[in-house]
């Protein structure tokens, strides 16, 4: 065990999967002598050559493009797109190609290969470098979407992405790379070091993609959200004393509804919780599943707490985040609601 | 100081249109044996003419002249007239088979028959294609058999694409053809990702990306130059300019550039145009092409100037927007006709021959056509089971799949 942060984390399972797998290469903007303007792919050039890890030219179309070329052939590529932002180019790719080659050639052609994106607020990133577009491919057949919201989960994960048979959308919420951000802006930086999930294993160990996590039990109302708002959900379940049940998604798509509906049956109550903006939201689907499988149990209408439906704002970040006095809030008003 | 004069929007106009007299003086046809050709290692800054003149084997006697000539044996010519042969012929029944019902859709190839077909003899084992919807050249030229290519365009019980693919769209991976998309142009940086990986495996494969005039506009014609110029990917990027983008002539996607060749100029790739109605040309500029891949020279692009005689597809009409025998006039005249006549010309063939080949070839496409349609067609007989349709979205059903498709009961 080593106490990593999430950025320590990504690399060590990018490291770990080249180490063990020769088709395994890894390239994007800055990627390769530089490691990466988040540093995730930092000294995986001099270990591994520029044959398996490269920088690439300013076009996220053609860094998806060739990936799927690449993947076609039978490597496994796992490219970077710079920020999450940064990917509508790349988006015929990715939703015509990527997601369907294995479907239109019936097997013929398939497409193993991960994009990881950095996503979400918090870093003054303005709308060009905050956007959570998880919606935007979980809308996609043929793509699997997967949010860690720790270290623990980001390697363990993104290992199961890079060996999984079907392209992966890997999103990291980058205000988590180096600690665990509550919402409290204003607050110090709690590091990774001080975090039961900041330890993580050294060597090879997989996370299965469509499992979810509880990460607090309990039994008054069921928090379902990933990423960023896992640490949220946990501070705002302190300050208002409410007893939720957390759960961390860890792979939107699949979904494991399984946990969802046990823990909805349970609690009677729910609220959906994510950075991205409300309408056509990932929380939109969470809500017509969990109404659709916890009717009779529901005893209070499911609330959404989410970005506004606004670009992400440069000054006014803070509004704009769903931050643990807005989730605070939401938990006060679903309890008294009857 | 005068007042400038007002500024004035630009759109080009095609030389002719319906009712007008076609005039192709636009397209200079230079002699046959006239341009040089280089040696492969040659710089690319040294061969900047050839991106603008076009190369030309066959004379209008039918004579092979010039550096040109390839070292192509009279079999392997009357092998390649076959080919374009029975693609026509395949073209005709199902161009029909359309007309009948027994399909929604088609695309022919007249006019294009010896840009795949000559193509795809010039290929290795292993190298890959990513074409277009107008190249099955490549596929019955490596004599991939009929009747699937049939089942694909019926969607019948035995498409290998199960049903899922408009007609044509085929894949297959054996014969070094990548599924086709139907979206443009995605194809041609996925094929230079391909070369990439080749050449990242220190394998000795190559790839071959397809696109046509018109969809050399979409911008992953332009990030596949620069991969392709960035890594020097064993890749030939062919540009098939058969002058029409369904309605819209080729100087719209070519704008001010000369000739799409010469798009590849400003990347440092070798650029070559090619007659691409004159089947010894095109393969010998294919031939060249894949070895400078092959021998880690790096990409080439190729555009064969070529015209497509027939619609685009089975949906539009082309007298709706180009003169109704404007491919009467295209000055490089028919690929078939061309190779028949050199072939009579050194003695290898005779008119005789060639109508006993093309009825022996007709009853061959009938019979594979009579075969495909014993597993179905499109509203008739048998179809791919609607449990396939959920079958290949992932390697494994995931459990949300797996309720739809229980929801419809299967």
């Amino acid at each position: 065990m080593a106490r990593m942060t999430m950025i320590e984390a990504i690399r060590s399972a990018l490291d770990v999967s080249m180490g063990r797998d020769d088709n395994v290469v890894v390239y994007g903007e800055d990627v390769g002598y530089f490691g990466g303007v988040f540093r995730c792919t930092h000294g995986l050039q001099q270990k591994y050559g520029v044959n398996r890890c490269f920088d690439a030219p300013i076009s996220e179309l053609g860094i998806v493009g060739t990936a799927i070329g690449m993947a076609a052939y039978g490597l496994r590529p796992c490219v970077e797109i710079q920020f999450a932002d940064y990917m509508y180019p790349a988006y015929d790719q990715i939703v015509s190609e990527a997601a369907r080659l294995r479907y239109r050639s019936a097997g013929d052609f398939t497409c193993p290969m991960v994009i990881r994106m950095p996503t979400g607020g918090g870093i003054f990133g303005g709308q060009t470098h905050s956007q959570s577009p998880e919606a935007l491919f979980t809308h996609v057949s043929g793509l699997k979407t997967v949010v860690p919201s720790n270290p623990r989960d980001a390697k363990g994960l993104l290992i199961s992405a890079i060996e999984d048979p079907d392209p992966v959308i890997f999103l990291e919420p980058k205000r988590l790379y180096n600690g665990p951000f509550d919402g409290h802006h204003d607050r110090p930086v709690t590091p990774w070091s001080k975090h039961e999930l900041g330890e993580v294993e050294e060597g090879h160990y997989t996370i299965p993609l469509g499992k979810a996590a509880i990460r607090r039990e309990g039994s008054a109302v069921t928090i379902v959200t990933y990423g960023t708002m896992v640490h949220v959900a946990q501070v705002a379940t302190e300050e208002t004393g409410i007893d939720a049940e957390i759960i961390d998604l860890r792979t939107l798509l699949p979904l494991d509804l399984d946990t969802i509906v046990a823990s909805v049956s349970k609690t009677g109550r729910c609220i959906v919780l994510h950075e991205a903006t409300l309408t056509s939201g990932f929380g939109a689907e969470l809500a017509a599943l969990i109404q659709q499988h916890c009717f009779y149990h529901l005893e209070a209408p499911i609330m959404r707490v989410t970005g506004w439906d606004t670009p992400y704002p440069h000054a006014q970040e803070w509004d704009y985040f769903p931050g643990p006095a807005r989730l605070g809030r939401a938990l006060r008003d679903i309890m008294e609601a009857r | 100081m005068t007042d400038p004069s007002p500024l004035r929007f630009h759109v080009p106009v095609p030389a002719s249109r319906p009712g007008e007299k076609p005039d192709f003086s636009h397209v200079v046809i230079p002699k046959a044996g006239s341009v040089q050709r280089p040696p492969v290692d040659v710089d690319p800054k040294e061969i900047r003419d050839l991106a603008y003149s076009i190369i030309r084997v066959l004379d209008r006697e039918g004579e092979a002249v010039g550096p040109w000539v390839p070292e192509l044996s009279k079999d392997e010519l009357i092998r390649g007239l076959r080919h374009m042969l029975t693609l026509r012929a395949f073209d005709a029944r199902m161009q029909m088979a359309q007309r009948q019902g027994k399909t929604s859709f088609y695309m022919q190839h007249t006019g294009e028959e010896a840009v795949s077909c000559a193509f795809r003899i010039a290929l290795g084992k292993g190298d890959m294609n990513f074409p277009t919807y107008r190249q099955a050249g490549l596929l019955i030229a490596h004599d991939y058999p009929l009747v699937e290519m049939m089942c694909q365009i019926y969607s019948n019980e035995r498409d290998p694409m199960k049903g899922r693919q408009l007609p044509v769209m085929y894949s297959s991976k054996e014969n070094g053809f990548f599924s086709i998309s139907g979206n443009l142009t995605t194809q041609y940086i996925q094929a230079v990702g391909w070369a990439m990986a080749s050449a990242i495996k220190g394998d000795n494969k190559i790839a071959a990306a397809w696109v046509g005039d018109g969809s050399t506009a979409e911008s992953d014609f332009h990030a596949a130059l620069v991969f392709a110029s960035t890594y020097k990917a064993p890749v030939v990027l062919n540009v098939v300019n058969n002058q029409w983008a369904i309605s819209t002539f080729q100087g719209i996607a070519r704008g001010g550039s000369g000739t799409f060749a010469a798009r590849g100029l400003g990347f440092g790739i070798p650029a070559l145009r090619v007659d691409g109605n004159d089947y010894l040309a095109t393969y010998a500029v294919a031939q060249w092409a894949i070895e400078r891949a092959r021998r880690n020279l790096g990409p080439t692009l190729v555009e064969y100037v070529t015209y497509r005689a027939g619609a685009h597809s089975t949906s539009d009409d082309p007298s709706a927007y180009r003169p109704k025998h404007e491919s009467d006039d295209w000055p490089l005249g028919d690929p078939i006709v061309r190779l028949k006549q050199h072939l009579i010309a050194i003695g290898a063939w005779t008119e005789e021959r060639h109508k006993q080949a093309e009825a022996e070839i007709m009853a061959t496409v009938i019979a594979a056509q009579k075969e495909a349609e014993s597993f179905g067609t499109l509203h008739a007989g048998g179809k791919p089971s609607s449990r396939d349709m959920f079958e290949d979205v992932y390697a494994e059903l995931p459990p949300h799949l797996r309720r739809q498709r229980q929801q419809i009961g299967v």
